[in-house]
């Protein structure tokens, strides 16, 4: 941002159209590349995670949720997910391996073709075409949502049968915040990974605005 | 200011309320504490109601261990005539696994459709099953002379054998039998880095265990040492690689291995030089009498580098598999040689520093210090000496430091890291502390008896905190009491042993019994102590599918998705997954005379997730560790219902989780 800012005011006391011109050029392309960069560096990281606590597992279980896998925390001896999932059959949920199947599928690519129009939103001049990086801004809120979607879906629909049908009814896990099932007391946040997904949207932001605003300034 | 105007000012009046308050403080003061006394809670007033004292509170502070909080040593204790091995947490004394190795223990599964080729390792040479033991000695296996917390070794003295114990999962991999010999005593001993494990025998006999009368027991009967090879790769006994020395007839006792500068040689104490032959009910001397009639016995030195040489040149008898030097070859080959000691001793110790071995008197007051250095300059210097067998001796003059008058019955000597060793005194049920005179250790001191502490009672070994390796860490001393009188409530008749927990943390003559644990297996013989960090153990098996026996995943090992029972001809395969809270599958419908074999793999990465496996009749039970595969086989012979259920309590669901195996008729 300070760099941003200086650049620009370095822009003003100039005065130069050609300069600003050749600003609009690189200055979003070079924004573009770091929330690209920024994109791609978080699916390498957790974007949420859920910790449980219970009397008999005193270090907790951990689930991370990538942006199209899942796993336990570093504990090498135990899979958390599987060690999750294999409780879970106890209240009636189902197997948390069936869940967002589509989502994780499509996940990479998907990102991958967000990347490739936020370049595209940098460096094409057409006027709108910075619409092509909107979706980079609204990804994590998206992933959020999708993944409230699966918690709510996943707590409803509890198998009537399971054994413990009749202590655990049908609830929503929180998407963020505290929660309780059974013995379980659970604690859900958004990860790092979410936090540089965020954090390129910003960027993007940022991209959007400045070459909005030097067309303008290259128009009038 | 005058002393009036002091009077009336302010000051004197603040002066005057403090002075009241603070005397009003001191009346009332006590009877405010007294009355906090009465709290039940209070712990001073539990401790005086108990009565107990000052060095009992101490005891209690030093030993008591919060819940969730850890003890700092393991010791492994001999589990007696259980044939099992204890491992207890120091300083609390808590019992924290019972390590089955040469007894089924069902809890375990061991022998009980898991874990039969180890026990079957234990069977006599003509496959005579024997399923107990007197376990003596267990012995932590070492690198650079010190515990490295990887093996442990236990000896079983009624027959002769000596198992292999991991200790990344606490269970017995190996029980090898000794084919020259019936029983042993002074195994296990480890060398400096774990090359060998040593079994010396002890009541004299032919060497194969073939029939000689007694009347040629001068002859046919022999004494004998063996080196048990330890492949550390194959975390096995090696007896291809493994040999023995014959030694004359006489009872080798308790043996153990030099170090540092005595590394390469074993010492091992002996009695019935005699060669007593019994025969109490002919009017002869009882064995008891007629072995102590020799003022002295022979303490063994053994350099057992040189004769490993000898067997890797192939200069051995092979006798039931096992290579033997003989004994004419060990004093060709000056492997061997004799240097008196105070009859009817008990155990040969080497000193941290291997310069000096402690021989301790058992029927004499004294405990007699060997210099290894005059043991060598002798050997120098030549012996001309030989006992009727032609092995040379040293005199004792050539070869003793010091004597030591420490009280009735010294038995066993273990060290700290203040330069004193701590000898068991069976007679005075004690154990004496006293200072090692040499320069690495208390030469300030001399070799000084510095004070004893009275156990309870008649202690046979003793363990010290890494006590008997080049660094012995102090700090506690555990007394392998034999009797317990009154120590616990009565029991009837038959009542445990008494392993007390002693502080040896001050020096001089100060040491304070700790605590009092009582052990019900016969004879817990003897421990080791080792630092609680330097052990490592598997949270859960390292993979799914893992067969322990071997150490790796098993071929046979269940995946889910894969479970399922097969039938070729008259040979049933059940394939099964165990999981909280139900075994896949859970019907397994067979006919009588079917042979079956069944594996059970527990799929669980969660810690302590143990499920049992209980298949009554058929004399089946498992513990299946999370991660573990068992396989086991059974005919069916008999036809009817069988449920089968988890037999530890697994989960809220643990009733559940059961099946039925009909067998048609």
């Amino acid at each position: 941002m300070a760099t941003v800012t200086q650049t620009q005011s370095t822009a003003e006391t100039t005065q130069q159209a050609s300069s600003l011109t050749r600003l609009g050029r690189w200055l979003p392309l070079a924004l573009g590349v770091i929330a690209v960069a920024l994109i791609l560096i978080s699916t390498a990281f957790p974007y949420w995670r859920m910790t449980l606590l219970a009397p008999q597992y005193p270090g907790g279980l951990e689930m991370r949720v990538f942006v199209n896998y899942m796993t336990g925390d570093d504990d090498p001896q135990l899979d958390e997910v599987q060690e999750i999932d294999g409780l879970n059959h106890y209240i009636g949920m189902k197997s948390l391996y069936e869940a967002a199947q589509l989502e994780r599928a499509i996940a990479i690519p998907a990102v991958l073709f967000m990347c490739v129009l936020v370049i595209i939103a940098a460096i094409w001049k057409a006027r709108w075409a910075w619409l092509l990086a909107v979706p980079a801004i609204g990804f994590p809120f998206v992933y959020l949502a999708d993944l409230g979607f699966w918690l709510a879906y996943y707590g409803q629909n509890l198998d009537p049968s399971a054994p413990l049908s009749s202590a655990i009814k049908p609830f929503t896990p929180p998407l963020l915040g505290e929660g309780v099932v059974g013995q379980f007391r659970t604690i859900a946040e958004v990860s790092t990974g979410w936090y540089l997904a965020v954090g390129a949207g910003v960027v993007v932001l940022v991209m959007i605005i400045l070459k909005i605003w030097t067309q303008r300034e290259t128009n009038t | 200011m005058s002393s009036k105007r002091f009077f009336q000012s302010k000051l004197f009046l603040f002066v005057a309320v403090a002075v009241l308050a603070a005397a009003l403080v001191v009346v009332i003061g006590p009877k405010a504490d007294t009355s906090a006394q009465g709290d039940p809670l209070d712990w001073q007033t539990i401790a005086e109601e108990r009565g107990l004292t000052d060095a009992d509170l101490r005891a209690a502070v030093m030993t008591y261990m919060p819940s969730g909080q850890l003890d700092e040593y393991v010791m492994f204790a001999s589990g007696g005539h259980s044939g099992q091995v204890f491992a207890i947490g120091l300083p609390s004394m808590r019992l924290l696994r019972t390590i089955a190795v040469f007894t089924p223990e069902p809890w375990q599964g061991y022998g009980y459709g898991a874990g039969e080729e180890v026990l079957a390792g234990g069977n006599m040479l003509d496959g005579q099953e024997v399923r107990w033991a007197d376990t003596h000695h267990p012995a932590l296996s070492e690198t650079n002379g010190d515990y490295d917390g990887q093996w442990l070794f236990i000896n079983d003295k009624a027959n002769a054998r000596v198992a292999v114990i991991d200790l990344r999962d606490f269970e017995t991999k190996q029980i090898v039998k000794n084919p020259l010999y019936l029983n042993d005593h002074g195994g296990t001993k480890v060398t400096p880095n774990t090359e060998y494990i040593i079994e010396p025998g002890q009541y004299g006999m032919p060497l194969g265990n073939e029939f000689a009368p007694l009347s040629d027991y001068e002859e046919a009967y022999r004494g004998m040492i063996t080196f048990w090879k330890f492949d550390r790769e194959a975390g096995r006994i090696d007896q291809s690689r493994s040999f023995a020395i014959e030694l004359p007839p006489y009872w080798q006792d308790l043996c153990d291995a030099g170090k540092l500068v005595s590394d390469g040689w074993v010492f091992c104490n002996s009695f019935n030089t005699e060669l007593a032959l019994g025969g109490i009910e002919e009017g002869n001397p009882p064995f008891e009498a007629g072995v102590s009639q020799n003022t002295t016995d022979f303490l063994h030195i053994i350099n057992w580098r040189a004769a490993e040489e000898v067997f890797l040149a192939g200069d051995t008898v092979e006798i039931n598999g096992m290579q033997v030097i003989t004994l004419d070859t060990a004093i060709e080959n000056n492997l061997l040689f004799f240097t008196p000691e105070p009859r009817s001793p008990h155990g040969a110790d080497v000193a941290p520093y291997g310069d000096f071995i402690i021989v301790s008197g058992k029927l004499d007051p004294h405990v007699t210090i060997y210099s290894f250095q005059k043991i060598m300059d002798a050997i120098e210097a030549g012996v001309e000496e030989t006992d009727q067998y032609g092995v040379p001796i040293i005199s004792m003059e050539d070869s003793v430091e010091a004597q030591v008058e420490l009280g009735l019955g010294p038995l066993h000597t273990e060290f700290d890291n203040q330069g004193y060793a701590y000898t068991s005194l069976f007679l005075d049920t004690a154990v004496a502390r006293w200072s090692l005179g040499g320069e690495n250790y208390r030469p300030e001191d001399g070799w000084t008896l510095q004070g004893t502490i009275p156990v309870q009672y008649n202690v046979g070994h003793i363990a010290a905190a890494e006590g008997d390796t080049v660094d012995p860490d102090g700090g506690y001393l555990v007394s392998l009491n034999k009797w317990s009188v009154d120590r616990f409530l009565s029991t009837g008749p038959l009542l445990p042993q008494n392993l007390q927990l002693v502080d040896i943390s001050q020096g001089g003559d100060s040491m304070q019994v700790l605590y009092d644990m009582p052990l019900t297996a016969g004879e817990p013989h003897y421990a080791q102590i080792i630092k609680a960090d330097k052990l490592n153990p598997w949270d859960v098996y390292p993979e799914i599918g893992w067969d322990p026996v071997t150490q790796s995943v098993s071929p046979d090992a269940v995946e889910p998705g894969e479970e399922g029972v097969f039938r070729d001809g008259n040979n049933v395969t059940v394939r099964m997954t165990a999981v909280r809270s139900h075994f896949t599958p859970e019907r397994v419908e067979i006919r009588k005379g079917d042979r079956v074999t069944w594996t059970i793999t527990n799929i669980e990465r969660a810690r302590d997730a143990t499920h049992g496996f209980a298949l009554p009749y058929y004399n089946i039970n498992l513990s299946l560790e999370p991660g573990e595969s068992i396989t086991f086989e059974f005919e069916a012979t008999r036809d009817g219902v069988f449920s089968y259920y988890c037999t530890e309590f697994c989960s809220a669901l643990h009733l559940e989780m059961m099946g039925y195996m009909t067998v048609q008729p």
